[in-house]
């Protein structure tokens, strides 16, 4: 119960800031719209590729990626405000008010999937505004939002190890940098059947690639790998989690 | 299990990778309702204890319990009994004060229906209800203090650490935050321990005090015990004329032992107590002298500091380990 | 009394000194465009498939990227540099010295140049590397490390105009997400005739970062090419001349001269 005191009060000063301060607000809607617009309107040719056979039209192929892309950096920008309150001290204020810590962890957790669902709202409102198509019912798109949910938490997981080992906001590169790369070495600009060379090799063992290629196949109504995109999801939640509680303890026995 | 306000260390240790030891080995007991001054220089070692007390740091060695609770094994019930004002505010600029007290009432699990009176009633009572609502970034440094202490009595803890909680504030705000601090020592029965470079806030406001110099007690007792220990008063007369100093000199030699003076002569007092200096003036007045100025220096802590350890306590300043 | 040429040396060392000891700003501007590069390289490969495609390479398609990211960089670099003197009181410090404005604002603009040329000379590199063959050759190759340079010029001095207005290292940053969309909402991705959208065709046409994005391509991909070198150095040199121009006049200012 005191575990969910603190989560709950961290979360509420996290939400409170992000949602009371512009300059936090507009980049986290104003990134995942931009790349939106930008690889959907931008790249749209690439639908007249051979091979190409997403059934749904490429906006909502993109759709998935930007969902998704969403999601994770949601985690890492919940992580900078972690590390800006080390280097405020204001981290020392909730490791000591705080009786139980490990609260604090999941309390930045659910801020950071709080502040995601605000996002994907909207981005779904522009995805339709857009002409985004949605294959059969729609009844396989609450199984996207959920995967992507746990990408949002396995996220913010790892970027709260980072900042609780790094203590500084010097932590943000590093942060930022794997989610990056995980990000972009998965099916970004076409389907997996469709990469060659080094990148599809990369792609193949990328655990992303899994999510994203499952997160795709909801929105055609056609669900594949649904298994493996999960448990790829749950498993590098449950590896950050144990990674941000370790972060913890190092940040304790610093002080 | 009877859970005392007390503070307990025995061979406290803390040593940090590539330096010094910067607490080496320190014994401490505050009783219930004490205020305790822990008094020393910058890179003593004053603030690396509070942090080992308040289960901020670990210790490397040495055991420590606060509450009845030892600070290593039993990190939440210590943290659950004391309240907690460092020597960095360390607040949330976009947070209101009344945010922040709910805030900390939430983190400590207050109950939901009590919080806001709660925080109401601490802003009152240190004198933030006009401000309370405005963000902290517009505080003034002796507002922030004032916060930084509210947030550290939201749950009513039994103890409470304040590590310099009077630097940087102008002397109504110190003043105000004396009184504060010993309203709750006596009326609330709350352990204070509290760290300070001013020799003055130790004086006033501390039942004892501990005096802490590279990492080790140096001396410990209550400020009269200690000022007694190692002085006793000196009257310092300054006089006109070569004539005058002498006679002067015979009469106060009456008194005690003449020492050294740059102004003019000075005895040190046989008796501990100032009541020494009434005869001296009765004395001196017997003997017809003139005198320009006659002056009582009473031993400092700085004098308890400079006989343990060679040097001087006042003129340091800046930010302690 | 130390001559300008004196004056915008040193200072002109610091800023390349300044920014070579902090890593962040020295390896990033080199790692993450190249990274960028290959994943682009490798996921956009399927696009020279198109009919009308100019290369059948694609790495030789996105090198031009990174030399406009540099851009970018040099931006956050100068004007980060810049506002930090201002925040500290450093900039006080310098405008009670003999020092000219002019030195002032030219020697941090040199270190900006140098870097962005020593960051172009690593891009051409792993280009090689890679096996983009440049279509100009040699010369051309001279005419790109020009081209890296006049872009740190132009891009820095947006960056030092907006440091010197507002003092602010957070106002500074502010431009990032600005250039990001003017890069993205471009023929970054893919050639400006092959963009299906018509809006983002549009906006890719109007949008000055594309003809810079052209002009680098022209050089690697199809040899020389005056209409595309044209409008690429033209639009750098309005783009410079803003730049120069608004932060000399904000400069006396700040100085309190």
């Amino acid at each position: 119960m005191r575990n969910l005191s603190v989560a709950r009060a961290v979360a509420w000063r996290t939400l409170h800031n992000v949602f009371t301060n512009p300059s936090l607000v507009i980049p986290q809607l104003a990134f995942p719209l931009f790349f939106f617009t930008a690889f959907a309107g931008g790249l749209s040719r690439i639908h007249d590729v051979k091979g190409f056979d997403f059934p749904e039209g490429y906006t909502s192929f993109q759709f998935v990626f930007v969902l998704l892309q969403s999601a994770a950096f949601g985690g890492v920008f919940t992580g900078f405000g972690i590390a800006r309150d080390f280097e405020t001290g204001f981290a020392r204020r909730l490791l000591l008010a705080a009786p139980h810590r490990t609260g604090i962890v999941f309390g930045y957790a659910a801020a950071a999937l709080c502040r995601w669902l605000v996002t994907a709202a909207f981005l779904t409102g522009v995805g339709f505004a857009y002409g985004m198509k949605i294959g059969g019912h729609g009844v396989d798109l609450p199984a996207l939002y959920v995967l992507a949910a746990i990408v949002n938490s396995a996220a913010v997981l790892w970027a709260c190890g980072v900042a609780m080992r790094l203590r500084s906001m010097q932590a943000g590169p590093i942060m930022q940098m794997p989610v990056f790369l995980v990000l972009f070495f998965a099916p970004v600009y076409v389907p997996l059947g469709l990469l060659s060379g080094w990148i599809h090799d990369v792609a193949v063992v990328n655990p992303l690639t899994r999510v994203l290629e499952a997160g795709r196949s909801f929105v055609a109504a056609s669900p594949e790998q649904v298994g493996a995109a999960y448990g790829a999801a749950v498993g590098l939640a449950i590896l950050f989690a144990w990674w941000a509680l370790r972060g913890l303890r190092k940040a304790e026995a610093a002080g | 299990m009877d859970h005392p306000n007390t503070i307990e260390a025995e061979k406290l240790v803390r040593e940090f990778k590539k330096g010094p030891r910067a607490v080496d080995g320190i014994d401490l007991h505050v009783d219930p309702g004490e205020i305790y001054g822990f008094l020393g220089p910058n890179g003593a070692g004053k603030s690396t204890t509070v942090l080992m007390l308040t289960t901020l740091l670990p210790p490397t060695a040495g055991t420590a319990r606060v509450g009845g609770y030892d600070v290593v094994r039993e990190g939440p019930q210590v943290r659950s009994s004391i309240g907690a004002a460092l020597q960095e505010a360390a607040l949330d600029p976009l947070l209101t004060g009344r945010e922040h007290l709910q805030l900390q009432a939430a983190l400590q699990a207050l109950p939901r229906p009590e919080r806001a009176a709660r925080a109401t009633e601490l802003l009152d009572r240190v004198g933030l209800t006009e401000a309370a609502d405005r963000k902290v970034r517009g505080y003034s440094g002796g507002m922030k203090r004032r916060l930084d202490l509210a947030m550290a009595l939201v749950h009513r803890p039994r103890i409470l650490f304040l590590d310099e909680p009077t630097t940087g504030l102008d002397v109504q705000s110190r003043t105000a935050l004396w009184n504060e601090v010993g309203r709750l020592a006596r009326e609330d029965g709350v352990t204070v321990f509290l760290t300070t470079q001013y020799l003055e806030e130790a004086d006033v406001l501390a039942d004892r005090v501990g005096i802490i110099d590279h990492g080790h007690i140096v001396a410990e007792g209550t400020p009269d015990e200690l000022k007694a220990e190692i002085g006793r008063p000196t009257v310092e007369v300054t006089t006109a004329g070569v004539d005058g100093r002498v006679a002067v000199e015979e009469v106060l030699a009456r008194f005690g032992t003449l020492v050294p003076s740059s102004r003019g002569v000075a005895v040190r007092l046989e008796t501990t107590n100032e009541a020494g200096l009434a005869e001296v003036v009765r004395a001196l007045d017997a003997g017809g002298l003139r005198v320009d100025n006659l002056e009582l220096h009473s031993p400092t802590l700085d004098d308890v500091f400079l006989a343990k350890t060679g040097r001087s306590l006042e003129g340091h300043g800046g930010d302690d380990e | 009394m130390s001559t300008t040429v004196d004056q915008v040396t040193l200072l002109a060392r610091r800023s390349v000194l300044r920014t070579w000891r902090n890593p962040a700003a020295t390896i990033f501007p080199l790692i993450f465009p190249m990274l960028l590069l290959a994943v682009n390289s490798g996921g956009l490969r399927a696009e020279t498939h198109l009919p009308g495609f100019p290369t059948t390479s694609f790495v030789a398609f996105a090198l031009a990227v990174p030399f406009i990211q540099g851009a970018l960089f040099a931006t956050m670099n100068a004007g980060t540099d810049l506002a930090r003197d201002i925040e500290s009181g450093f900039m006080n410090r310098l405008s009670l010295t003999p020092l000219r404005g002019a030195a002032l604002l030219t020697g941090q603009l040199g270190g900006v140049i140098a870097l962005g040329v020593v960051q172009a000379c690593f891009y051409i590199t792993v280009g090689t590397i890679a096996g983009v063959r440049f279509a100009s050759g040699a010369a051309g190759i001279a005419v790109l490390l020009v081209f890296a340079a006049f872009v740190s010029l132009a891009f820095g001095s947006l960056g030092a105009f907006v440091a010197l207005r507002t003092g602010s290292t957070e106002s500074v940053q502010s431009l990032f997400p600005v250039f990001f969309v003017f890069l993205f909402i471009s023929s970054m991705n893919i050639p400006r005739n092959l963009i299906q959208t018509t809006w983002f065709r549009d906006a890719a046409t109007a949008n000055p970062v594309s003809y810079l994005l052209e002009c680098v391509r022209s050089l690697i991909i199809t040899g020389w090419n005056g209409e595309a070198l044209g409008l690429g150095f033209g639009v750098l040199a309005i783009i410079a001349v803003a730049g120069l121009s608004l932060a000399s006049l904000t400069l006396p200012k700040r100085l309190g001269r």
